[in-house]
């Protein structure tokens, strides 16, 4: 299949701060707010957002006495910095409790990866065959899907729980036995899938519908099957969208506390680092040494991500949100 | 190896070293992800076959089927069960009626979280809105502004619980007389106030620096996408109000803002929704003491801390009603958006 036409590079407006002519009017308003006044704010508002920060990576860096006696801006005097801290909490007992972070940092990996794309895939399904598979109640369905939305996270854990420790029965008919998935990825998986579905269907959807029709029906005139069509023209013309809701949903997923709480609590086995975090920091938040270096080990993966495909986050958070 | 993550439990208490242990759940979790992938291919391959009258219902049932199914036990079925349990006792055992819902319209203690949280819900979104509209109106014309906006956007990649123990460093405080450890307390011993107050403590301050933390998550959110509003704006617009005359805050308050009014409800309820089931920085930061309590909080700890599913789904049926209003209202916003593309 070649079939890399135009909307491989639909830019998502505003994603690069691409350079724009200067046209008047635009000028007009600029003007009114451009000064060496709102320069200094500008940069008064990004030094204020950066520094704490800064200041817990700083923190992070010093040795533990230098912690407890002195504010982390003395390290920029006094510079003692060292990795010691991150090697104490990634794989010592340095919180009192069984082992350090590492074990929950790999959760974390291996419940992200998945909680990613298991949604991602079945919501493209789902978006194909709303948009493109003429059948009726589609519409009905689509619109109930959207609604969905409006469901608060916060209202499934409890029925969820249950059903995933009980399994679901109609009287004295087990609809779904009780799974014995205690020590498992799959309640948090499962979850984080069923929580994403209704926004990754609709994004989807809006993008899977305005691939060109006429693609489409020169593939059914050749004889291609749904399954076909779906796999070898929707999913690689659909790559960007693909693209930028997986990075939305992976960081998501990476950055939950709620499900991973609920599912998982603080069991070394299959909690991720964010549930581990909460806990600690209510119980040791003395130890700003070592709290510091867990946040700051919590945050290395999403920023790597939100540095190297910020174009694309951006464009996904874009979607449907800005008219263009 | 065990590919079946069943299996990765008993099998972790095993693990004699960390890198095992990392290497069994990195195989457990690829073997998942490849048989899930596996699956569907077999699935289609097979499926793909079928032709004749056939195969549309076929594509149908196999490619809506799993969302179908999941969004049901997941969202629909639960969403009705909460309702249900909401009017049952502590233990789902015995049917109690409205009381839970008298019991939090009458306990005093539920009234703060419910002021709280109303709090959180005006404040919030306001200020990372106003603060997000003045950045992208300030840093629109500046050089270099891909930097600025990108510092300012990255707290949004950081999970709510990492924002909040930065936040902690920041409030952190010592007694008069000890070196200072968290930047508030030290800027304002720097302008001269010996014995600054225990921040996190002191009522009501708290839930302000509180909301601080969402609003320091949040504008960098708000400043893109209102950015890009602006930016999408069309040209002769602006044109044709310069030559009626207008120009600088006239022109942005009659004509620029008017026009990205849909965005601004957008952030302003999108950010809303966010503050109102976010409780991860009430969780990590206070646990809801000192006063900051919220509701999406409470209804955590009610249902999984005390054990009043009752209570618990009571308070989960008010966030729901609470949530529904904005979204529905955002909705119908989008959808009269799209109808006049």
């Amino acid at each position: 299949m070649s079939a890399e036409p135009t909307l491989d590079k639909a830019p998502g407006p505003g994603s690069g701060g691409a350079p724009r002519p200067d046209l008047p009017p635009a000028k007009a308003v600029r003007r009114a707010f451009s000064s060496p006044l709102a320069t200094a704010l500008v940069i008064a508002v990004t030094v204020l957002w950066t520094i704490p920060t800064v200041g817990l990576l700083v923190t992070s860096l010093r040795p533990k006495g230098d912690v407890v006696s002195s504010g982390w801006w003395e390290a920029f005097v006094h510079p003692d910095l060292g990795l010691e801290n991150y090697r104490s909490v990634l794989f010592d007992n340095s919180f009192g409790t069984s082992g350090g972070l590492m074990p929950y940092l790999v959760n974390s990996v291996a419940i992200a990866v998945p909680a990613t794309v298991f949604p991602l895939v079945l919501a493209a399904m789902a978006a194909y065959a709303l948009a493109w598979v003429r059948f009726k109640g589609s519409d009905t369905i689509f619109f109930v899907v959207f609604a969905l939305q409006v469901v608060p996270l916060q209202m499934s854990l409890v029925p969820l729980l249950r059903l995933f420790s009980g399994g679901a029965h109609l009287g004295s008919v087990t609809v779904i036995p009780a799974l014995n998935l205690k020590d498992s990825y799959l309640p948090v998986w499962l979850t984080h899938t069923m929580f994403a579905l209704p926004l990754a269907i609709f994004l989807l959807h809006n993008f899977i519908a305005q691939l060109p029709r006429d693609l489409m029906e020169a593939a059914v005139v050749d004889g291609a099957s749904h399954f076909k069509i779906f796999r070898s023209i929707v999913l690689p013309l659909s790559a960007p969208a693909l693209a930028s809701f997986a990075i939305f949903q992976f960081l998501w997923v990476w950055n939950d506390l709620l499900v991973a709480l609920t599912f998982a609590g603080g069991n070394p086995t299959v909690a991720p680092i964010t549930s581990r975090l909460a806990q600690l920091s209510g119980s040791d938040s003395s130890h700003w040494e070592l709290l510091s270096a867990g946040a700051f080990l919590s945050m290395i993966v999403p920023l790597a991500v939100f540095f190297a495909l910020q174009r694309y986050f951006v464009r996904g958070l874009l979607a449907g949100s800005v008219k263009g | 190896m065990p590919t079946d993550p069943r299996l990765a439990g008993p099998a972790l208490h095993l693990a004699d070293s960390l890198w095992q242990d990392a290497a069994i759940k990195f195989g457990n979790t690829a073997g998942a992800v490849l048989g899930f992938l596996g699956v569907l291919l077999a699935v289609f391959f097979a499926a793909g076959r079928a032709t004749g009258r056939f195969s549309r219902p076929l594509a149908v049932a196999l490619m809506l089927g799993p969302a179908a199914v999941l969004l049901l036990t997941g969202l629909v079925v639960p969403l009705l069960r909460t309702v249900y349990l909401s009017f049952y006792d502590a233990d789902s055992a015995k049917f109690v009626g409205g009381k839970n819902y008298g019991w939090a319209a009458t306990s005093s203690p539920i009234h703060d979280v419910l002021l709280n949280t109303l709090l959180w819900l005006v404040v919030a979104p306001i200020a990372a809105t106003g603060l997000g509209l003045l950045l992208a109106l300030l840093v629109d014309r500046m050089r270099g502004q891909a930097v600025y906006k990108s510092l300012v956007f990255m707290p949004m990649a950081v999970s709510l619980v990492a924002a909040s123990i930065i936040f902690k460093l920041v409030y952190e405080s010592r007694g008069s007389g000890q070196n200072q450890v968290g930047l508030l307390s030290q800027l304002a011993v720097a302008v001269g106030w010996d014995d600054p107050p225990n921040w996190i403590l002191s009522q009501p301050l708290n839930n302000f620096l509180l909301m601080g933390v969402m609003v320091w998550v949040q504008t960098g959110f708000a400043m893109v996408v209102l950015s890009a509003a602006i930016k999408a704006i069309p040209d002769e617009i602006t044109e044709a109000a310069r030559l009626d005359g207008a120009s600088g805050v006239r022109l942005f308050l009659h004509v620029t803002v008017p026009m990205i009014r849909t965005t601004l409800v957008v952030v302003l309820t999108t950010i809303m929704i966010i503050t109102l089931k976010a409780f991860d920085i009430v969780r990590t930061m206070t646990g809801g003491n000192f006063g900051t309590q919220v509701l999406a909080n409470e209804m955590y700890s009610q249902s999984f801390e005390q054990y009043n599913i009752g209570r618990g789904s009571a308070l989960a049926v008010i966030l729901f009603l609470a949530v529904a209003p904005l979204v529905v209202y955002n909705i119908a916003l989008l959808r009269k958006e799209r109808a006049t593309r």
